[in-house]
């Protein structure tokens, strides 16, 4: 029944997420629940000023953080991007969309011996870059790639 | 057509005056003509490959591109090579059977000299030809099968699900059919294809769990070697194609997904591995190029007939990227010698269907006749006459699309016109009537709604510039595989190889430039959105035609191009 598990996904995905996050001890419940938003990140309007008050300033390109986005979006509301970290040490992933009005997408932190991996989807303006940047034992990286959003039509 | 041997020799009297220099022997020798499909076999495995024929059951004209650009590593490479440039570069000789297939050269005197091409009772007959040949050959469709016909989008699908049965297609993959709606696809898949044709498709997984919706890969036992054959479905579907027809699928050229298929079948024993491609040439070859382990890919989608393979080197050795064209004009022929476990030497062939060289086959003519009965009227109805040739393929305006913009533009009272970039669409020549069948092989789709919108000056450019880059951005893997929207009204000029936003410049309406934020009414067809209504564009081109009732003087309104000295893309075809 497709339909069914579809529809509690749908509905449970984000309740079911953070439960089994709780549950295996890989999210700091105190961090992740607190009233320490970082707004002025997530507020930021351009990637410079984004990446600053994040704590991603500086960061050096690395090919160790894996990034799997579409070439081509085929809905730019809802752009799967997947990201690995191999750097020793992670302790977060922040996700960029460079010329979203506000860049910084998403922030992840990972507690010592949790598998630096996400998968989620984000929502993207127009074609740009999706740049993620990594925190890992006091020093910071990026990696980026670009996807195209377009308006489609005209195929073939 | 079937000539008399006086009318033959006119028509050659004709065409030489025109000055189109025949090569008498080949055109003239009956016995070379009957040795035309005599192509030997090869080795012991053999994959006859179609691609693209767009529901075309009868003997169509198909002009080939005079315009076909290529930017970034495909510049001036194949399949980006028009005219006496394609010639040249493959050796084939000028005015032949093989140049009339491949170009655009003197398309009309050649035309009337050589006769129309494919259609599926000839086709059927060069298959059993080939067939009986090549003991144990497998017959591959590459897709865009159940689309680009009246009766097929009448039928939904139908009369080439039954078509193709009988043809002996053993495999298939897909694009357009999914515009026919995922409950289409899946119910003809599960049922009619069910024990005559495997549905594949490696890149298409549903939205939520990631789950398969159709069988990657079949394994095959081809006179005792083990052949893999993976498909791979249009990568850009739901993109380039409105999306609410597969809500719940998402595609993508899925490259790691391939790796893993191709490392699987090896597993299993595959001693050759082919896919089946619907992304478009340029997309095979990058492909070709980061994926190791496939011994050929057989390509569809860009409608580019290539007389030989590009061989593409890898990590895993070579694969072979073919295109075998579009309309039923051509079989591509794979021939492999395997022995010890591997491929020893290979042939291939691209063999154009002539349906003047080939007896129809009176099963598949049978089938066809009772397709078609109940819609002959309908078809038959003779909207206007036309004095030009009618054609669309070609990276700018065809003179078909022109028609459908005057149309469009005439009968919504709208100053600019948009029609959809496609590849397929037929041609007619000059005298003949324009019927309702050659009308709907422009325009047969399933979302054919005309629509009417004010847009300011930078939106119609933000639409230009993204169809645009759609066509020529460097990167192949960026690319949706069709031409330009085709735009009515609007002078512009063109820069392929500028980046992304800044291909369009020098728009001008009659003569004065666009403003940026004027609004300007303009006219459209092929909405992506699902509740987008309007009177289907059959309709309106239809009325306007009868109404015209002879076609003279069309211009096609093609844009100046900037920077493309030296392209090989690029030749001129007289009208």
């Amino acid at each position: 029944m497709r339909q069914d598990r579809r529809a509690f996904l749908t509905q449970g995905s984000r309740l079911a997420l953070l439960g089994g996050m709780i549950a295996t001890g890989f999210l700091n419940i105190g961090r992740a629940l607190a009233a320490d938003w970082n707004s002025a990140a997530f507020t930021a309007k351009n990637m410079a000023d984004a990446m600053a008050k994040s704590g991603y300033a500086g960061a050096a390109h690395s090919n160790d953080i894996l990034l799997k986005v579409p070439d081509i979006a085929e809905n730019g509301a809802v752009v799967p991007v997947e990201v690995t970290s191999h750097i020793p040490g992670t302790t977060s992933i922040a996700i960029f969309s460079q010329d979203n009005p506000n860049p910084l997408v998403a922030e992840f932190q990972f507690l010592p011996g949790a598998m630096p991996f996400v998968s989620t989807r984000i929502k993207m303006a127009k074609t740009s870059q999706v740049q993620v940047a990594v925190k890992a034992g006091g020093k910071v990286y990026i990696n980026a790639k670009s996807v195209k959003v377009t308006a489609g039509g005209c195929g073939g | 057509m079937s000539l008399s041997r006086r009318e033959f020799l006119q028509m050659l009297a004709a065409a030489s005056a025109a000055g189109f220099a025949l090569d008498s022997r080949s055109a003239l020798s009956a016995a070379e003509d009957n040795q035309f499909y005599q192509i030997p076999a090869f080795g012991n495995v053999s994959l006859l490959h179609i691609t693209d024929t767009h529901a075309q059951l009868m003997p169509v004209w198909f002009r080939e591109p005079s315009i076909n650009i290529g930017v970034g590593g495909s510049f001036n490479q194949p399949p980006h090579l028009t005219g006496e440039y394609l010639l040249r570069h493959f050796g084939i000789p000028a005015h032949s059977r093989d140049a009339y297939a491949l170009t655009c050269l003197d398309f009309n005197q050649a035309a009337r000299v050589y006769g129309k091409v494919g259609g599926f009772a000839h086709l059927a007959t060069l298959i059993k030809q080939l067939r009986a040949s090549r003991p144990g050959s497998l017959l591959l469709d590459g897709g865009d099968t159940w689309q680009g016909s009246a009766t097929t989008l009448w039928t939904q699908g139908q009369d080439m699900v039954d078509a193709c049965k009988l043809l002996g297609v053993d495999i298939m993959t897909a694009h357009w059919e999914f515009t026919l709606g995922a409950d289409r696809v899946q119910s003809l898949v599960n049922n009619e294809l069910k024990g005559h044709i495997e549905f594949l498709a490696q890149n298409v997984v549903t939205n939520d769990f990631g789950d398969p919706v159709f069988k990657p890969y079949s394994l095959r036992d081809i006179n005792g070697v083990k052949v893999a054959i993976i498909g791979q479905a249009f990568p850009y579907t739901p993109i380039a194609n409105p999306s609410h027809f597969i809500p719940d699928w998402t595609f993508g050229i899925q490259e790691d997904h391939l790796q893993t298929m191709v490392d699987e079948v090896r597993g299993k024993g595959a001693q050759v591995v082919v896919l089946l491609s619907h992304n478009g040439m340029d997309t095979d070859l990058k492909l070709a190029s980061r994926v190791h382990g496939m011994d050929a890919i057989l390509g569809g989608h860009t409608h580019d007939g290539v007389p030989s393979p590009t061989i593409v080197k890898n990590s895993g050795g070579q694969t072979l990227v073919t295109n075998a064209g579009s309309n039923g004009k051509f079989v591509g022929v794979l021939d492999f010698d395997v022995r010890n476990g591997k491929i020893q030497d290979y042939r291939y062939k691209l063999v154009p269907v002539f349906a003047n060289l080939l007896k129809p086959d009176a099963e598949m003519a049978q089938l066809i006749d009772k397709s078609r009965a109940p819609y002959l009227d309908k078809l038959q109805e003779k909207l206007a006459l036309t004095e030009d040739t009618l054609f669309r393929r070609g990276n700018f305006n065809g003179s078909f699309d022109q028609v459908i913009l005057d149309a469009l533009m005439a009968s919504k009272d709208a100053e600019i016109g948009f029609s959809p970039g496609f590849r397929w669409g037929t041609t007619l020549l000059p005298g003949e009537h324009i019927t309702m069948e050659h009308l709907m092989d422009q325009t047969a789709i399933t979302y054919p709604a005309t629509t009417v919108n004010m847009m300011t000056g930078a939106q119609i450019k933000g639409i230009m510039e993204d169809v645009c880059d759609n066509l020529f951005n460097p990167d192949p893997y960026r690319q949706q595989g069709g031409d330009m929207v085709r735009v009515g009204g609007l002078e512009y000029s063109c820069t392929p190889n500028a980046s992304m936003g800044n291909r369009i410049s020098n728009m001008r309406l009659h003569g004065k430039p666009i403003d940026a934020s004027k609004k300007y009414k303009v006219a459209g067809w092929a909405p992506m959105s699902a509740s987008a209504q309007g009177e289907p564009i059959w309709d309106v081109v239809a009325g306007w035609l009868r109404d015209q009732k002879t076609i003279r003087n069309v211009k096609p309104l093609t844009p100046s191009l900037i920077g493309v000295e030296g392209n090989h893309g690029i030749v001129s075809c007289a009208k």
